[in-house]
């Protein structure tokens, strides 16, 4: 169980990896996430999104980013080992209807979760227009899988290395700005990116979906530290999300919450790994 | 109660003893009512503040030997109507009189599974022990028999003596019975349950078993080690155990019950959502619930700085708010953690504090300062969005409310701040919706809570629950109590088909 099958390192810090899990692959929606523990003893158990699933196969895929403690370690493994603790799926899945136009904007590694919402708004119907913003042309992934899915495509890079040289609130201006208007957008990225892509379609009144990427513990409810202030009311991202009316989140107390640690983090050595320095 | 050094304790008892064995007549219930009552030898409050081990030692043999002398072995047995699951408490004091602790413990394993648990954590000052003759001869509870030290005297004894017997298992039936959380109540369930002979799995969401066993109450009121003694009896008797799956999620009541061929099931799945109070500030940074703040800290071992990876607040200043067990427990792991002042916030008085004696008198003496008759109003921050204080109101009590006890009223104008880093919100626990919103049919309350008869029987045929998910958050004893009925009831359910 939990066995790794496949690694792909996409870029200098993102890596995928297919892992044997058949019953969250049977089970997944788009939108739901795992949380994973590389030691049951002294481990951090982390959220990583459900980025594809092969129901037959009995494989999940993930595409993570080597950011900290946990994700570097995780980057080391290899096909054939084992990850000690898997939990899933978890959070509501995407509401999935046919919208009519709809705009999928991903940033940096959130393109791994926006694929599987891009998936499923596809069977539903929509017309999908997919914005991929990246700080570089390194640093972006999955191109070939959004390219294949998208009715249109859009690349972006922050320093104009790939597409066109601009942020992803550009593009998403425009396409607010035309006739007729997107039905929905759906931003998924780093919480700044989320948080201008929310003041961008404001103005038009586009209804802007958002997958938040907070703090977790148990992703079952139970802790309460993934919550988050939507409309003025305190919502718990794994159980409650993690996708929410973007217009309504406090973006930047969700992005202070997320800050919490970042002194210990940065401090961190762990000592739980046996590889480990 | 004040601290009296371990070795003290010892060396007194010794004296009592020595003087109880020189005795030649029987003892009379006058002389039984003289002897001095055992206190609890523990760990010096100077020392444990800055440790995880146990801060309650546990008597010696001595201390059990006399401590079981002050019983009357009443023929009413008060004591037995105050214990939720009414154990033979004259009969296992009387063999520990009698220099037979096997017999004793074997006694409360008639009607209690976790002796080792329930001896450390059961509010026994509001169970057995209020009733106590002794203690109503004597005019205090405190002077009550320590029927709880006792019970755990004799856990602890059989399991350092290697005398822990793994039960009898019937031949298999071939029933399938699926377990849905693995504190205390589906931890009893299994066993009941598995001793018929019926195929058990336990399902846990979390990657360790033992439900707040585990992940709330920490370690130095309830060594791990304890917890999973039971479990690896358990699994000694041939129950499967299946951690990291949450049902509702990786697989849900109805796939459990239509496709995966299990013949009952039973929902022990607890009081784990926290409450917030609602109030100005709860979302800042350093604003935790005591679920998150002691499930870091226990399960994920954060206190263990060198090893664990799971990071916790370095707190200097910090408040709890709330007054039961959960609130002693965040407040006494804050200060274990290092942090310089520990204020508990409570709106009432000590008097109505739903929190074990026990833990309140050790809180008091590890440090943690109290205040009553107080209530935070919001909580403040610095330019940063973080944790810098709390705004408080003072209280006074005004007429019972509905739950009987006094209700505060907030005194207007009498606001004052406190400064603090860290705020530790544990004002209780609902129900987690994850199985009522998976699970069609299945009754719930307006709390949330799963809808069940005396047998632990829900609406949906084949299923049935109990503990703190049918409770709310209640008690070990409690949930243990109503896994037994449950169990007795699946046990005849799954023999008549
Ligand atoms: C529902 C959900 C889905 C997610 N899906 C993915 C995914 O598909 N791919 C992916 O790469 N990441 C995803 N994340 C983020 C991922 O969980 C974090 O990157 C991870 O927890 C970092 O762990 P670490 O121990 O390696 O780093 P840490 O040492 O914990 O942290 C390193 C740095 O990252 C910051 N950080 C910590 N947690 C998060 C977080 N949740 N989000 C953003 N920054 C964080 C810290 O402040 C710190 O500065 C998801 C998060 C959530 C809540
Ligand atoms: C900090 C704290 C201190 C306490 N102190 C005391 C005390 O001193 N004395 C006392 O008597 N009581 C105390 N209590 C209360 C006592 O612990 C509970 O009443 C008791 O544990 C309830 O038992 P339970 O079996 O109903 O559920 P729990 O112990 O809550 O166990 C439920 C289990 O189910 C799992 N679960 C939940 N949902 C799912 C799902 N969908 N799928 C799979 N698994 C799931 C959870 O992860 C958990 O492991 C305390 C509680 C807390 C939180
Ligand atoms: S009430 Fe007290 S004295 Fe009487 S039998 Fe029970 S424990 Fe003994
Ligand atoms: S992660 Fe614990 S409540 Fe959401």
């Amino acid at each position: 169980m939990n066995r790794i099958l496949e690694k792909k390192q996409l870029s200098e810090t993102v890596f995928q990896m297919q892992i044997d899990a058949p019953l969250i692959a049977r089970e997944r929606r788009a939108g739901q996430f795992i949380i994973l523990q590389l030691c049951e003893d002294y481990g951090e158990r982390i959220p990583l999104t459900i980025a594809d699933a092969d129901a037959d196969a009995g494989t999940i895929t993930i595409i993570f980013q080597a950011v900290g403690d946990t994700t570097k370690k995780l980057a080391q493994l290899n096909a054939g080992d084992d990850i000690a603790a898997l939990v899933g799926p978890l959070g509501t899945p995407t509401h999935i209807e046919n919208f009519g136009r709809v705009v999928c904007v991903g940033g940096g590694i959130g393109v791994a979760p926006l694929h599987p919402i891009v998936q499923a708004l596809k069977a539903a119907g929509n017309h999908v227009t997919i914005i991929m913003g990246a700080r570089n042309k390194e640093l972006m992934i999955l191109e070939e899988e959004m390219r294949a899915m998208a009715d249109e495509l859009i690349v972006c890079t922050d320093d104009g290395s790939y597409g066109r040289k601009c942020l992803v609130t550009e593009p998403l201006k425009e396409l607010c700005e035309q006739d007729p208007r997107p039905n929905l957008v759906v931003a998924v990225g780093p919480p700044i990116m989320m948080k201008f892509c929310v003041e961008t379609t404001r103005p038009y009144e586009v209804p802007t979906q958002v997958s938040l990427n907070t703090i977790m513990v148990d992703g079952t409810g139970m802790c309460g530290g993934c919550r988050v202030t939507v409309g003025g009311e305190t919502k718990f991202v794994c159980v409650d999300g993690p996708e929410f009316d973007g217009h309504l989140v406090d973006f930047d107390n969700m992005i202070n919450r997320l800050g919490s640690y970042k002194k210990q983090e940065e401090a961190h050595k762990c000592r739980c790994m046996p590889d480990n320095p | 109660m004040t601290y009296i050094p371990a070795e003290k304790l010892a060396a007194d008892a010794e004296n009592v003893l020595n003087d109880l064995n020189a005795r030649t007549e029987p003892l009379t219930p006058k002389d039984r009512m003289a002897i001095p009552m055992q206190e609890m030898p523990s760990q010096d409050p100077m020392v444990r503040r800055s440790n995880m081990e146990e801060v309650a030692i546990g008597y010696t043999p001595a201390q059990a030997r006399i401590e079981a002398e002050r019983c009357l072995q009443c023929k009413t047995a008060p004591c037995v109507k105050g214990c939720p699951v009414s154990i033979n408490i004259p009969g296992f004091i009387k063999a520990i009189a009698e220099g037979d602790n096997k017999k004793a413990v074997d006694v409360i394993k008639e009607s209690s599974l976790l002796p080792a648990v329930c001896g450390r954590v059961c509010p026994q000052e509001a169970q057995c022990q209020a009733p106590c003759t002794v203690g109503k001869a004597l005019k205090s509870v405190d002077q009550a028999v320590s029927i709880g030290r006792l019970e755990r005297f004799v856990a602890d004894w059989e399991r350092e003596q290697g005398l822990v017997e793994k039960p009898t298992v019937k031949p298999a039936t071939g029933k399938k019975v699926g377990i849905i959380g693995t504190g205390p109540a589906g931890l009893t369930v299994a066993a009941d349950v598995r001793r018929e002979g019926h195929d058990v799995v336990l399902f846990e969401a979390f990657h360790k078993p033992g439900g707040v066993m585990v992940y709330g109450i920490p370690e130095f009121r309830l060594p791990k080690a304890i917890v999973q003694k039971e479990i690896d009896t358990l699994l000694a008797m041939g129950c499967e155990l299946r951690t990291n799956f949450v049902i509702g999620r990786t697989r849900k009541i109805t796939d459990l019950l239509e496709q995966d061929g299990f013949d009952a099931l039973f929902i022990g799945t607890g009081a784990g959502l926290p409450r917030f109070m609602n109030i100005e500030g709860e979302n800042l940074v350093g604003v935790y619930s005591a679920n998150e703040y002691l499930t870091r800290s226990n399960l994920m071992r954060a206190y263990d700085k060198e090893r664990a990876q799971t990071p916790i607040f370095e707190s200097e200043k910090v408040a709890v708010l709330g007054g039961g067990n959960v609130a002693m427990d965040a407040a006494r792991t804050a200060v274990r953690l290092g942090a310089k002042e520990v204020h508990l916030i409570y709106r009432r008085t000590e008097a109505e504090m739903p929190a074990r004696v026990e833990e309140i008198a050790h809180a008091k003496e590890e440090g943690v300062i109290f205040h009553f008759l107080e209530n935070p109003k919001r909580i403040l921050s610095d330019e940063k969005g973080w944790v810098s204080g709390v705004e408080c109101l003072r209280y006074e009590l005004g007429e019972p409310d509905d739950s009987g006890r006094r209700r505060p009223i907030a005194i207007e104008g009498s606001e004052f701040e406190i400064d603090l880093d860290t705020v530790i919100v544990a004002i209780g626990n609902d129900s987690n919706p994850l199985i009522r919103q998976t699970t069609p049919g299945l009754d719930t309350n307006k709390w949330g809570n799963i809808v069940a008869d005396e047998n632990g029987k829900t609406s949906l045929s084949r299923v049935f629950a109990g503990g703190d998910i049918v409770l709310g958050a209640a008690t070990v004893i409690l949930a243990m109590g109503e896994g037994r009925k449950a169990a007795k009831a699946m046990n005849e359910m799954l023999a008549k088909d």
